[in-house]
């Protein structure tokens, strides 16, 4: 296996006494894939803002290319983040402001692009993910959820990031739709060769984005391994998960101590 | 049992915790934001968002408030024959005190609440969080640029509130009362010092500032969901104010002591 682009050990974060991680290791080999999956609360989100720096656990380490991001200055989490893109669940696109804006908004923001080539390049952009040069000067309330989420992966790409995060990447879109943003995932990062960690609980987006998978529960990842071996992973846990089983270990205001 | 000293303990705990985080974010919001990138776009759309779109409500505020100044000075004054002082009385009422505690109230109701509105849903839609992730600082791009134009378009409010209000009390003076043109212009800038105005302009500055703050702060801390954000909006309006009238009482006191 390749050597680790994010390294996280130890990661623990609580809110008040409702401790939502704790200790947990996960390692993201360079150049791929890995997908986080686990029911709703089980803490994936907050995982995801530990690693981009938008929350700060209460112990633990998170490494990107083997430099700290926990308690680090303001400014080295600005520059590690310039390795970073995000796509959000809702897109979280900024209204105010055109789709070409943007999508090249954190180009510009680093001054990474003259504002007078930022429209050539957003076309560019959206182009990859199959928007029309159209679509550029729209709004985003003008565009439908899929088309948002599509301007939304142009955003995250634009800068041709070395790592880019996934958050529910096919929440709240039907299946033929999810299906497409699964693939441009799929395609976009291959193409750009970045390392990707996207956290879902879609199963249909797991098998068709990942190349390895990690089971998030009771704060901790119980299971990580390939994504062909998901369905052989011998834990009933994981087996429960992915057959969306109602019955089993994991067992709703009863979380497992142990896997 | 309920323990009162301990509900008391808590209420204390709680406020000064929360006018900790306040003055905090306001330092952090100031400092970070004079450090740059400054985002002129920005700070231009925050400028004519509150000075241009606020001029319509604040100038009708200001021309019933001097007419009504008027109309009441001239009755109370009337019982005393000291009907010519009306003129004197709305200039410095209008400049000193109403001029910018009733554009700061109503700048408060319509900006301040529209600013939390607007951070609470880029909160709850994470679109504070994808600036952050686009190496944008959102207290350069979103805060600063609000509180400082907050602080400079106030008192351009308020200067044009005084024109107005002052206009609205010559209206009733001249073709209600029957006072002459002239002797109402004259008897306006008889006793009017430029310490008046001042006081009044920088009273503004700290309002506009106080409005921002209080609107940027909820919004930018919001609960969740639609709730989060209506729950904020509406602790905008009210904690600015509370902090208006408190901040109009400070500032008083320090011209009033020179």
């Amino acid at each position: 296996m390749s050597r680790a682009k994010i390294e996280i050990s130890g990661l623990s974060k609580s809110f008040g006494s409702k401790k939502v991680l704790r200790s947990l290791d996960l390692d993201v080999p360079e150049g791929q894939s890995v997908v986080v999956i686990g029911g709703s609360g089980t803490g994936k989100s907050v995982l995801l803002k530990c690693v981009l720096g938008l929350m700060e656990p209460d112990a633990g380490s998170i490494r990107i290319d083997g430099e700290e991001m926990v308690g680090a200055s303001r400014l080295t989490v600005e520059q590690l983040r310039r390795k970073f893109g995000m796509l959000f669940q809702g897109a979280a696109l900024f209204d105010s402001i055109p789709v070409w804006e943007n999508v090249t908004f954190g180009l510009l923001a680093t001054g990474r692009i003259e504002r007078r080539d930022a429209r050539e390049k957003a076309v560019e952009t959206l182009a990859r993910v199959g928007l029309p040069a159209e679509t550029a000067n729209l709004f985003p309330a003008e565009l439908s959820g899929g088309m948002q989420k599509r301007v939304g992966l142009a955003r995250a790409i634009a800068a041709e990031p070395e790592i880019i995060f996934f958050d529910e990447p096919t929440t709240g879109l039907d299946p033929i739709m999810a299906d497409v943003i699964n693939d441009l995932i799929r395609d976009c990062v291959k193409e750009l060769g970045a390392t990707a960690l996207s956290i879902t609980h879609d199963m249909a987006s797991v098998r068709k984005i990942a190349d390895r998978v990690a089971m998030l529960y009771d704060g901790r990842i119980i299971w990580e391994g390939p994504v062909a071996d998901i369905e052989n992973s011998g834990n009933a846990y994981v087996d429960q998960f992915i057959h969306g089983h109602a019955h089993g270990p994991i067992q709703f205001g009863q979380p497992a101590r142990s896997a | 049992m309920i323990n009162p000293f301990r509900i008391v303990g808590h209420g204390v705990l709680g406020a000064c915790e929360t006018v900790g985080e306040i003055v905090l974010f306001a330092f952090r919001a100031v400092a970070r934001g004079l450090a740059g990138p400054y985002y002129l776009h920005q700070i231009w759309r925050q400028m004519v968002d509150i000075g241009y779109y606020s001029l319509p409500v604040v100038g009708l505020t200001a021309i019933f408030t001097g007419m009504v100044l008027a109309l009441q000075s001239y009755t109370g004054f009337s019982r005393f024959e000291a009907e010519s002082a009306i003129a004197t009385i709305v200039v410095l009422s209008m400049t000193r005190e109403l001029g910018p505690v009733l554009a700061g109230l109503m700048v408060a109701g319509r900006v301040g609440a529209s600013m939390a509105a607007e951070l609470g849903t880029m909160r709850v839609t994470e679109q504070i969080d994808a600036l952050s992730t686009l190496s944008t600082d959102p207290m350069k791009y979103l805060i600063f640029p609000r509180l400082l134009a907050g602080m400079l378009m106030l008192p351009l409010l308020v200067l044009i509130a005084d024109v107005i209000g002052v206009m609205g009390g010559y209206l009733v003076g001249v073709f209600k009362l029957g006072f002459g043109p002239v002797e109402y212009i004259n008897r306006t800038f008889e006793f009017l010092q430029a310490e008046d105005v001042i006081s009044g302009l920088v009273k503004a500055a700290v309002f506009g500032f106080l409005v921002a703050l209080m609107g940027c702060y909820q919004g930018y801390n919001s609960g969740r969901g639609a709730q989060g954000v209506g729950t904020a909006t509406t602790r905008a309006v009210v904690s600015a104010s509370i902090l208006i009238l408190t901040a109009n009482y400070i500032v008083t006191e320090i011209f009033f002591s020179r």
